[in-house]
Formats: structure tokens, C-alpha cells, sequence
């Protein structure tokens, strides 16, 4: 038996923990309203700026949810449905017009969905399993069965589990944290109560 | 459990099924040549498949199909497989790719650019009834795929798995990679001296994962997947990732070091990765175990080619034949690994299979043949 | 060349989403790389791009970014010398 010890729920106006508002936007931007989070949260990460809009939301609701967490081995299963199409777009804008042609290896190297679990990995330095997945919604059913997994043949201590979306402006961040002891029995009902 | 992997299959500029690509490897045929991109690119060395050629065998599997051709890609890998193993009520479709339709982008079509949207089509095209599973992991996709059907089988969330991979030639990626600085201007040379670099290449592969026990299949022995926790892009310096990765898949499979006959490792040509590999198979005592990258005759097929690759190992062992790395002639590591430089027949039963991608992931595999499969 | 160097000190800022820092805080003979502004591999190709788009100076071999990006006075002197814009 497992249980979620936490969750963050970011959206468009605000940041809850455990279904609490901790935070409620006040910008207009995206970047604006992820730049008050980072502040609040009094940490020295230059590399968040550096960050695209979707790897910065797996940033702000990973470090929510990992504050005073101690484990190191800890499994990164994050997945959404657009992968990174938002900044593909962006790279594709860059070499669209053969006569103003500058791609970017800044844009580029985000254009690959798991790197949001590598900048997560970095930030809290977990050598872990990880995974991406990509539907068009969360996948309850296997993700709740594969986390177990992970935790009964010891492949992880605890399961980060996020779903990440982030286009063209809308944007969306659950993840929750499942480990032996919690305040949720890990169940897919719960799962599916905090991905809404 | 035990979990194998059974029929395989493989379209590719080296041909449209496996053992067509491997007759070409076993002669030396590589598929890399100049390959014109657009009119600000220019041409590229790459791999790309004929168009004329494929669209004529695509003809003998569907002549009605009106699809991307990255679906054509997908289906003429997965028909074989799928009229050699016929589907259940709990089969799952299993895809690995880094961009998906991504060329879809070029023609301001961003819904045909969805991901998810391109495992559906070819999920409703075969039939399957459950819905697909889509790892989008860069270039570890493919073999943490078969990893994820391996788990997904033994956790009983599927009793087999059509695990397929894919990966485009476009301009979306060439120009990304050229940003990076780390294309080649000449054929790809992994672990060698004078390296400066990748190649890209595309391929669409195949395979059916399951929990039979059948004479001609290779065992999933131990499999992880370990991010080194390091760089966005580049690799950790002591190879920390891969290394945790092989040392779990050598403990899951209870197996040593020295009972690896064969190292399928990912060799992109860059100078980075290739000396990441050769420290962190120098640390498990891996240094002597002939080696090879399969780079050298396909490029770099991102998505696909941690698939791609296992299928080629596969080849290996049944067949009990070490292939050459293409493009490798002098030591240019500075930790030596035993790089394979010649076609040898020797008889080969366990294989490890290795990939490493942007975002600090690596994946290992452990295969092992069956004692009692011969062919020669 | 003053204006040239206080105009890369910006072009440095945006480019590299260096968000907490202002070009008052760059010294033109500081390290860019090192401990300096904390730039890593990423960001010296992307000054790369910076050249060729800002000043239409393309690099026939990007080892040579390691010297012209040691500060932006190294940069402004190359700048100076090979812009095509």
C-alpha cells in the first residue's frame, strides 16, 4: 500500500498545495507570475531564467512539492499532451524564413520533452529512473500501476509523478509525490481528484 | 518473469526487413551519404531512405493508405510483426519517438504535429483495443521503450507489447544539431581520433515483446534508466547516469561484468559522448568487451535508434557474428574500450545495449539468447 | 567602441536570459565564462549565433569562440574588426 504525501496544483491563477491556495497571480504573463514563485521561494537558480515556459512550470511545481524532501532517489515520471511543441514552434519560427535563418541552441535543446525531467534532476541532483510519456490526457490507469512498480522492486524510494501543459500561452501543472507513508491513500481516484 | 523479445523488423535506408539490413551491415554497406536538405542547409552527410523504393514496397502493404509519411514509416515497420503475431483484447501499442511529425510544422500545420495524435492513428489502423503508450525520451526512447514493455508485461498491465520507433530526417532537426555544432562534415567516426561529430539518419523499427517462452527469442535480462544529473545537453563528465544504469541492469540480470560478450553502445561521434561511454565502461571493468557503435551505417536515428540498434544486437547474437564499428580506425578516447575493427564469427549468448540522450538520460539493457537457439 | 561594448554587455544580457543581472554588474575585462557570469557550453554557441545574426560574422571555426568570448572587451575588439553589419 502507497500513499501521495503531497501535491501542487498550478494553473492560471493560482498555486495550491494539498488543494490550499499558497499563492494567486497577479500578472499578466506567464513569465511575470513564475518569476513572483521563484522570488517567494528565496533560492539562488540563475538557470530558471535560461528555462522555456514548460520546463520552468515542471521547475516552480518540482520544487513546491520537493521542499524539506531529503531523498535522493526519487523516480521522475512527468508526461502531457503537446510534448514540447510550444518552443518547436518557436525553433520552427527561427528557420522558417531561409532569409532570416538563426536557429538557436538555447531553443533547440528544449525541444525535447524530458528535458524538464533533466532540469529537475539537476536541481535536486537525482540520479534516478525516469520517464516521459506523451497522451492527450493523464494516464491514470498505468501511471498509478507503474509507480507501484518502481517502489515494490526498489527501482525508486518515491515517485514524482507531474503532468506538465504549456501552449501558446495555456498552461497547467499537477504533481504529486508517492511513497510508503501520506496524507492520500496512492489510489487512482485520488489521482484523478488532483489531475483534474 | 520472463520477458523476450520475439519478431523484429526493420525499414531503413539499408532496407525493409531485418534481415535485409543486416545482409547490408554483414557486407559492409553503410547508409550514410550526401543527402540535400533545403536551399540554406544544403546537403548533409545522412542516412535517408529512397523515396521511389519505399513508396513502392509501401504499395504492397497498403496501396489505399492517404497518410503522413511518417505513418506510412510506422505501418510498414509494425504489418509483418503484426500478421506473424496476432493482436489480443490486451495488446498495447508502444511508441518511441523524439519529434514525431514534427515536418507537419513546416507546412503551419501544428495539430498534425501532435504526438500523441500519431501513436492514435496507428493504434486504430491495426486494431488494437487498449490505448497507446507514447515515450517521448530523446535519444533513449528506444530502449527505454523496451524497458517500459518489459515492466508494463511483468506488472501484468499488458500480457505483450508491440514496442515501435521512429524518427524523421528534417530540417527541423539538421538545423537544431547545426546550431549545436556537433554535425560532421564527413562520415561519422565514433570513438575515433579524428571524430568531429554526428550524422543524423531516420529508420522506423518494430518489435513484439512478450512473456512467451519461443525458440528463436532473446531474453530481456535487466534494464534501467538513470539520469545523470548533470547538463541539459551534455553528458557528465565521469559518465555517472550510464554507469548507474549498466550497474542495476548487471544486478536485475545477476550477472558480472566479464559474462558481456558484446556492447552495443551509442556512439554518436561526438567528442563528448563517446569519451563519456568509454570512462563509465572502463568503471564497471567493461574496457575489454568488443564493443561497437551501429552510428556508422545508419547516422544518428534519434527516437528510433535505441530500437533500431537492439534489433542489430539481436542480429548479432542469434547469428554469432561481432560487426566492425563503421568509421573507426585509431583509439580517441582517452580510457581505451575494446572497439570492434573486424567482422568476427564467435559465438556470442549475452549482449548489453546502451543509449544516452539530451536531458542527461541513459538507458542499459541486458540481452541473452537462449541456450538452445542455434543458427549459423 | 564604448557604445559597441555597452551595446553587447545588453545584446549578452537578453541573448542569455541573464535576468538578475545588469549590464552595470559586467565589467568589460570580467570573465564571461568560468565563475565569472556562471555562461556554460550553451550559451558560447549561442554568442556564436549572436555574432552571425547581430553583426553578420560568421565563425569558420567555433573552437575560436573560447578566446573571443573570454570578456566583452575581447569580444568588442573582434566585433570591431569583423563586422559585416
Amino acid at each position: 500500500m502507497y500513499a501521495i504525501s503531497k501535491f501542487i496544483n498550478i494553473s492560471q491563477h493560482v498555486v495550491c498545495e494539498n488543494g490550499k491556495q499558497i499563492f494567486h497571480n497577479q500578472e499578466d504573463t506567464f513569465a511575470a507570475f513564475m518569476k513572483n514563485v521563484y522570488k517567494s521561494l528565496n533560492i539562488s537558480y540563475p538557470k530558471f531564467y535560461k528555462m522555456d515556459d514548460l520546463c520552468k512550470l515542471a521547475f516552480i511545481a518540482s520544487e513546491l512539492l520537493l521542499q524539506n524532501v531529503t531523498e535522493k532517489d526519487i523516480a521522475l515520471l512527468f508526461s502531457n499532451n503537446e510534448a514540447s511543441l510550444d518552443t518547436d514552434l518557436k525553433h520552427q519560427q527561427s528557420i522558417q524564413n531561409l532569409e532570416d535563418y538563426y536557429p538557436s541552441p538555447a531553443v533547440f535543446v528544449y525541444t525535447l520533452p524530458n528535458i524538464t525531467i533533466g532540469e529537475v534532476s539537476i536541481r535536486h541532483q537525482l540520479k534516478s529512473e525516469s520517464a516521459f510519456f506523451v497522451a492527450e490526457k493523464y494516464q491514470t490507469e498505468y501511471l498509478h500501476k507503474y509507480a507501484e512498480y518502481l517502489l515494490k522492486t526498489n527501482k525508486a524510494q518515491k515517485v514524482l509523478c507531474g503532468w506538465i501543459h504549456f501552449l501558446e500561452g495555456n498552461y497547467k501543472a499537477d504533481f504529486y509525490l508517492v511513497e510508503k507513508i501520506g496524507i492520500l491513500e496512492h489510489s487512482k481516484e485520488h489521482i484523478n481528484d488532483i489531475i483534474k | 518473469m520472463a520477458v523476450f523479445i520475439h519478431d523484429t523488423n526493420i525499414i531503413s535506408p539499408l532496407g525493409f526487413s531485418t534481415t535485409d539490413n543486416f545482409q547490408k551491415i554483414l557486407s559492409g554497406k553503410s547508409a550514410i551519404e550526401m543527402v540535400f536538405i533545403n536551399d540554406k542547409i544544403g546537403s548533409v552527410y545522412a542516412g535517408k531512405i529512397n523515396e521511389d523504393l519505399f513508396n513502392d514496397h509501401f504499395q504492397s502493404i497498403n496501396a489505399d493508405f492517404k497518410g503522413s509519411r511518417i505513418e506510412k514509416l510506422l505501418i510498414a515497420a509494425l504489418s509483418p510483426i503484426v500478421e506473424k503475431n496476432s493482436l489480443k483484447n490486451d495488446s498495447v501499442l508502444i511508441l518511441s519517438t523524439t519529434k514525431g511529425n514534427i515536418a507537419a510544422l513546416a507546412n503551419n500545420d501544428l495539430n498534425a504535429a501532435f504526438i500523441d495524435q500519431l501513436a492514435l492513428n496507428i493504434n486504430s489502423y491495426f486494431g488494437f483495443k487498449k490505448e497507446p503508450i507514447v515515450v517521448s525520451n530523446a535519444c533513449t526512447s528506444g530502449v527505454l521503450a523496451l524497458s517500459i514493455a518489459k515492466r508494463f508485461i511483468e506488472m501484468e498491465q499488458c500480457s505483450n507489447a508491440y514496442v515501435v520507433a521512429v524518427d524523421e530526417l528534417t530540417s527541423f532537426v539538421v538545423s537544431g544539431f547545426q546550431s549545436f555544432q556537433a554535425m560532421s562534415n564527413e562520415p561519422c567516426k565514433p570513438y575515433d581520433a579524428d571524430r568531429t561529430g554526428v550524422n543524423l539518419g531516420e529508420a522506423a523499427v518494430a518489435v513484439f515483446v512478450s512473456n512467451e517462452d519461443r525458440t528463436e527469442s532473446v531474453q530481456i535480462l535487466g534494464d534501467a534508466n538513470i539520469n545523470d544529473a548533470n547538463h541539459i545537453s551534455g553528458p557528465s563528465r565521469t559518465g555517472e547516469g550510464l554507469f548507474l544504469s549498466i550497474e542495476k541492469a548487471l544486478n536485475e540480470a545477476q550477472i558480472a561484468s566479464n559474462q558481456i560478450d558484446y556492447i552495443s553502445a551509442h556512439g554518436t561521434a561526438t567528442l563528448f559522448n563517446d569519451e563519456m561511454e568509454a570512462i563509465a565502461f572502463n568503471r564497471l571493468n567493461l574496457q575489454n568487451v568488443p564493443t561497437n557503435s551501429l552510428k556508422g551505417y545508419f547516422g544518428h536515428t534519434l527516437g528510433a535508434s535505441g530500437l533500431l540498434e537492439t534489433v542489430i544486437t539481436i542480429e548479432s547474437l542469434k547469428n554469432n557474428v561481432l560487426i566492425p564499428s563503421f568509421g573507426y580506425q585509431q583509439q580517441g578516447t582517452t580510457q581505451q574500450i575494446n572497439i570492434i575493427t573486424k567482422k568476427e564469427s564467435k559465438a556470442l549468448k549475452t549482449a548489453l545495449k546502451t543509449a544516452s540522450g539530451f536531458g542527461g538520460s541513459n538507458s542499459a539493457m541486458i540481452l541473452i539468447k537462449k541456450e538452445d537457439h542455434v543458427r549459423n | 567602441m564604448d557604445a559597441l561594448k555597452q551595446e553587447l554587455k545588453e545584446r549578452i544580457v537578453n541573448a542569455l536570459n541573464l535576468e538578475d543581472i545588469s549590464t552595470e554588474d559586467i565589467q568589460d575585462n570580467d570573465p564571461l565564462f568560468g565563475d565569472g557570469l556562471g555562461l556554460d557550453s550553451i550559451d558560447a554557441l549561442e554568442l556564436i549565433v549572436l555574432l552571425d545574426k547581430e553583426y553578420g560574422i560568421k565563425l569558420a571555426d567555433p573552437k575560436l569562440g573560447k578566446e573571443i568570448f573570454q570578456s566583452v572587451e575581447t569580444m568588442a575588439q573582434y566585433v570591431a574588426a569583423n563586422r559585416t553589419k
